[in-house]
């Protein structure tokens, strides 16, 4: 990709091994790169002299171990369901309110990629099959902490932004702050549960 | 010390080379988008390269050094003066406490760079000083009136001073970009007319274009794959081609995930970063 970076294509439940792989060899010292950036179904590693002698070292590493463990502990953030779009998703799913209050409640989530906004992590765990669309037409503005579902994904807005994902809650946890390290509270493969307030 | 914006017109914000090591939590590179130019400025008053300075934006700026300093103005050429009489662009200036330096209108390309000498010490966030008009990171954009913090200076070491950009050292900018490009790593979502459109057409810079992107006008790219991309990290100078299928360049503030195919990679965008809203811009590939 480019002269500096490389693309790797893998399917999306190995897109964490592959990224804590990466991590692991560029701590190491085995990888110069300055950024590892996970996708939904790549890694992208820019930031390097010579993107080709790091595909045929990467074509080495593959296939790396499976990642059964998430970064740190599971963080547990409180989200209190009562967002805007409540109804509309449980109409989706075909299931009443209370029912989508528990399946996001229970459902251990884990950050795939970030992206959108600093702070602003895709959060997968819940089935294909309760997939919901975007508003038609995007809020011109959603309130940080909102939590909200599109596509397979669950998300919470770290800072005030339009936005089209359809919000079933609210939290009060910061979600990025420059000051901490990492700055990021949902940094990839950190594991997530979006517990009820 | 201090520097202490006049007039900041409209888009005039501090620089330096940018807040890399983020992009996996959605943290823009942003930084300087002619970056050649602020090295070149920064060697010029004696400052390292890292060191901040104002990226203006096609209308210039204007400000006082409340205690006297050295500056230099590179990138787009423009005319200077100093408490009113004409000061050289692309050289250290001596600064007399409280003079109005002024940096007219570019005369060419878009972004000048003000390096004035200790650097523009605004409190760094995540390691950089950038505006990052995208995420909001760093220090707003600049308004009439503020007054930033600038550091102590360092002796000007005459030697090792960098080329700036074509606009910058030469005060020169063509009429016509010509960008090298890398294919893919999208292409194969787009029809073969359609990258050979890439490379063989003029596009025009258009007036929307910002930090974020440069963005084209021209004939449109059509997809051969007309499904959604899940999202994927990009880099800087990525040509993101969305459903209009008009290219958009990305530049310094750029998101650093995106879910439209990009159809192939430039390989420096300094060029594009001077480019005025209206110049033609041409691809030339396709080397993989």
């Amino acid at each position: 990709m480019g002269t500096t970076a490389l693309l790797i294509e893998c399917p999306p439940a190995e897109v964490e091994a592959w990224r804590a792989e990466l991590w692991r060899r560029r701590a190491a010292g085995e990888l110069a790169a300055a950024e590892i950036v996970p996708g939904a179904r790549t890694v992208l590693i820019d930031g390097l002299d010579d993107p080709a002698a790091v595909a045929a070292l990467v074509a080495g590493w593959a296939p790396p171990p499976p990642a059964d463990t998430a970064v740190g502990t599971l963080l547990t953030i409180p989200v209190v369901y009562d967002g805007p779009d409540l109804a509309d998703v449980a109409a989706l799913w075909s299931v009443p309110v209370p029912t989508v209050i528990h399946r996001l409640a229970t459902t251990e989530f884990r950050v795939a990629f970030c992206g959108f906004a600093p702070g602003f992590g895709y959060l997968t765990g819940l089935p294909a099959t309760l997939a919901v669309s975007r508003l038609a037409t995007p809020r011109t503005s959603v309130p940080a902490g909102s939590v909200g579902l599109a596509g397979p994904y669950a998300g919470i807005y770290p800072t005030a932004s339009p936005g089209g994902w359809r919000l079933v809650g609210r939290t009060d946890v910061t979600l990025f702050d420059v000051s901490r390290e990492p700055p990021a509270l949902l940094a990839p493969g950190t594991a997530v549960r979006l517990v009820a307030a | 010390m201090s520097l202490e914006v006049v007039r900041a017109w409209a888009l005039t914000t501090v620089q330096d080379l940018g807040r890399p090591g983020y992009a996996h939590l959605g943290v823009p590179r942003s930084g300087a988008l002619d970056a050649p130019a602020l090295r070149r400025a920064n060697a010029l008053v004696g400052n390292p390269p890292s060191a901040a300075g104002l990226e203006t934006t096609l209308l210039g700026c204007s400000f006082r050094l409340p205690a006297g300093g050295v500056i230099a103005v590179t990138g787009a050429p423009a005319r200077i003066t100093v408490a009113g009489a004409a000061a050289a662009f692309d050289v250290a200036v001596s600064v007399a406490a409280g003079a109005l330096v002024e940096i007219g209108r570019a005369t060419a390309g878009v972004r000048s760079y003000v390096a004035v000498a200790g650097g523009v010490a605004v409190p760094p966030v995540l390691g950089s000083r950038s505006t990052d008009t995208l995420s909001g990171l760093g220090p707003p954009r600049l308004r009439d009136g503020v007054v930033l913090p600038v550091g102590p200076s360092q002796p000007i070491e005459p030697h090792g001073i960098p080329e700036g950009s074509g606009a910058g050292a030469a005060g020169r900018v063509p009429a016509e970009v010509t960008l090298a490009v890398r294919l893919g790593p999208r292409d194969g979502w787009f029809t073969a007319a359609a990258v050979e459109t890439l490379l063989t057409t003029a596009y025009t810079v258009s007036p929307n274009s910002n930090r974020v992107g440069a963005r084209l006008a021209g004939a449109a790219l059509t997809r051969a794959d007309a499904g959604e991309l899940p999202s994927e990290g990009v880099v800087l100078g990525a040509v993101q081609v969305p459903a209009d299928g008009q290219p958009l360049v990305f530049l310094a503030d750029h998101p650093t995930t995106g879910g439209y195919p990009v159809i192939a990679v430039v390989t420096d965008v300094t060029a594009l970063a001077q480019a005025r809203p209206g110049s033609t811009v041409r691809f030339h590939g396709p080397e993989r």
